[in-house]
């Protein structure tokens, strides 16, 4: 299956990737896409995780399609 | 119920009376507004701070402002609900956010507009790049806003 991976903001600018298209054996989860594009690094434990624009856990299965976002911990409104 | 993100510097006060004044049926209805502006600060954890880019997740941003304004609507029976954010580069004193809500008493508008300020702070995809003297930084720690 086809997979889409976006990075954003702090954690884009450390992986060097900003989105990549990956393709992924049947049942391969959130995490296992982080594991094919980051090989270097495990995911930090302050990464969040987004399945089709909705926040996810990283055992959450993907399927043909779906768009993936990895990024740091928001900090949107004021300080 | 509206969500708006600004790539361009707004008044807020401004916005907010047109966005009023858009909506004459609903005066008469409410009777009470509740208004939150946060703006940019020159200074972050003791360092002089110059200027800000603010990145979202176009799309995931907006679906999830929207999921809290639905949820606040819910469970306060708001009339009407306003979230405007800005987008890209910022100067200290610039407005960033604005939340207002209607509701017919002061109570459900106090709680939701304080509600969805900490529901977009904790988990709205927004973050701040700063820029300092000696280059940028990303913010990568919020603000504790909710104590009781």
């Amino acid at each position: 299956m086809r997979i889409n991976v976006r990075f954003f903001a702090g954690l884009r600018e450390r992986v060097g990737i900003s989105d990549q298209q990956l393709s992924l054996p049947e049942g391969a989860t959130v995490a296992q896409a982080w594991s094919l594009v980051v090989d270097k690094e495990a995911i930090p434990n302050n990464v969040l995780a987004a399945k089709n624009m909705e926040y996810v856990e990283l055992s959450c299965p993907l399927a043909d399609g779906d768009e993936v976002a990895f990024f740091p911990p928001v900090t949107g409104g004021s300080v | 119920m509206s969500i708006v993100i600004l790539k361009q510097a707004f008044d807020p006060w401004a916005y907010l009376g047109d966005y009023q004044a858009r909506r004459p049926g609903e005066a008469g209805q409410y009777g009470a507004t509740a208004v939150f502006v946060g703006s940019m600060r020159g200074l972050n954890e003791g360092d002089r701070v110059s200027g800000m880019f603010l990145e979202h997740y176009p799309g995931m941003t907006e679906s999830y402002l929207e999921k809290i304004s639905r949820e606040a609507h819910d469970r306060w029976g708001l009339i009407d609900s306003l979230i405007v954010h800005r987008v890209g580069e910022l100067c200290p004193g610039d407005p960033i956010v604005l939340v207002a809500v209607w509701s017919s008493h002061r109570k459900d508008a106090f709680e939701a507009s304080r509600w969805l300020m900490e529901a977009l702070k904790s988990k709205a995809p927004f973050w701040k790049k700063e820029q300092l003297a000696e280059g940028s930084r990303w913010v990568e720690k919020n603000t504790p806003g909710w104590s009781g």
